[in-house]
């Protein structure tokens, strides 16, 4: 049994301190595709999530017995099969928001980040640990997708998770929606932003001049 | 031919894989730190997509879409649910080729990608050229074209953003936004720019 310090280190760390997405650079698509509204964005972090800490458990029990050539394809089954247990559960009980999701549900398959983990971590690891590394993950993604999805739900619609914050001029009230945050490539700048911010509260994540 | 030129210009232009449609992201901003290795890395995908959008192609026709089985006594059956796993299963496969191919000829190049080689698999922009070629129908000539064009736009953005990059190393930046953060900004403006060819049809 792994002392209780290491297992918070895997599951809380990846929230600031080895964020995926901040750090990493991993799992950038589906961030920057489907956060214009804060609920896809939240679904999206629960199935990603899952996949990744499913797929590092069973990658974990199994990996003494890969061989390392065709390690790819094993991990890439593993994965898929998940995801489509994921798709065929948001069909069943969730059916409008996988509507909205559809793409990107099938794209989880290939998200670095459950691949990156796969790789890189629950090659090495035990099974227990692999699946807290991989919740935390998860955890590290979604924080970065629901400050974004909030962002630009509230600062482009003016809603959050569809109720009205900020009445928008069309509707009678008074803010005016900023149509640039709308468009999917402003995520780009969001995420600059937040990685900006993340190392100036960490700044040993700064990269060295070169 | 006309045809097929106008399906390689909006691959490569129109529908950019990494600045329109935001595929492939990963790579592209993790390895473009210098010209030389994101030409290499260009130059896989580009081999990679050329290679997989066809070779997809032909199986989701042949086997997997409704129907297709007929020639094996099956007419009914539909195997279109496991497209999905087929398609990632064949770019696994051919990636794995890639991998150890480099290895053995062109170690070099094998060290400088890295990690990032395995990921070739995890590419978005591969796995979502090989369901756009077959959502939208493609025969297998322009499957071909389609692959090709769509890796050669993937690169090309690689290649610029590099080049960008290359030139930035002597800019003073605050030390947060250095390096990733500076990079995200690049490619949003960039993405801006490629804005503009939206809506051009051919």
């Amino acid at each position: 049994m792994a002392d209780t310090k290491e297992m918070k280190k895997a599951l809380f760390g990846p929230i600031l301190d080895s964020n995926p997405i901040a750090l990493h650079v991993l799992g950038i698509c589906s961030a920057l595709a489907i956060t214009t509204k804060l609920e896809t964005a939240l679904v999206m972090s629960l199935a990603l999530t899952a996949v990744t800490a499913f797929s590092s458990l069973f990658i974990s029990l199994i990996r003494n017995q890969i061989p390392s050539s065709v390690r790819i394809i094993i991990q890439m089954t593993i994965i898929a099969s998940l995801v489509i247990v994921v798709d065929q559960v948001l069909k069943a009980y969730s059916y409008e928001i996988s509507k909205q999701l559809s793409v990107f549900v099938g794209l989880i398959i290939t998200n670095c980040i459950v691949m990156g983990r796969a790789e890189a971590y629950a090659m090495k690891s035990p099974p227990l640990m692999s699946f807290l590394d991989g919740i935390g993950n998860g955890l590290g993604y979604s924080f970065i997708l629901i400050v974004i999805g909030t962002i630009k739900e509230l600062a482009g619609f003016g809603t959050i998770l569809g109720f009205e914050i900020l009445p928008l001029v069309t509707n009678g009230g008074w803010y005016q929606g900023n149509g640039l945050l709308i468009l999917p490539f402003s995520s780009f700048f969001l995420i600059g932003g937040m990685i900006w911010f993340i190392r100036t509260i960490r700044p040993e994540q700064v990269e060295p001049k070169e | 031919m006309e045809h097929y030129a106008a399906l390689f210009i909006r691959a490569v232009f129109v529908e950019n894989m990494a600045l329109s449609l935001f595929l492939g992201m990963c790579t592209f901003l993790a390895v473009s730190k210098k010209v030389k290795t994101s030409m290499g890395l260009g130059v896989a995908v580009i081999v990679v997509l050329g290679i997989s959008v066809p070779v997809n192609q032909v199986i989701f026709v042949n086997i997997l879409a409704p129907g297709a089985l007929g020639w094996a006594g099956f007419p009914d059956a539909d195997l279109s649910f496991l497209s999905f796993l087929t398609f990632i299963g064949v770019i696994a496969a051919l990636v794995q080729i890639l991998e150890m191919t480099l290895d053995k000829f062109f170690p070099a190049l094998y060290n400088a990608l890295g990690i990032f080689l395995p990921l070739i698999t995890v590419n978005c922009a591969i796995f979502g050229g090989v369901a756009f070629a077959v959502q939208r129908e493609y025969n297998f000539t322009e499957s071909i074209v389609y692959g090709i064009g769509s890796g050669a736009g993937w690169a090309m953005a690689i290649i610029l953003l590099a080049a960008i990059r290359e030139k930035l190393k002597y800019a003073d930046m605050p030390d947060g936004i250095r390096g990733l953060g500076s990079v995200f900004m690049i490619a949003g403006l960039m993405a801006l720019g490629f804005q503009s060819f939206t809506g051009i049809s051919l």
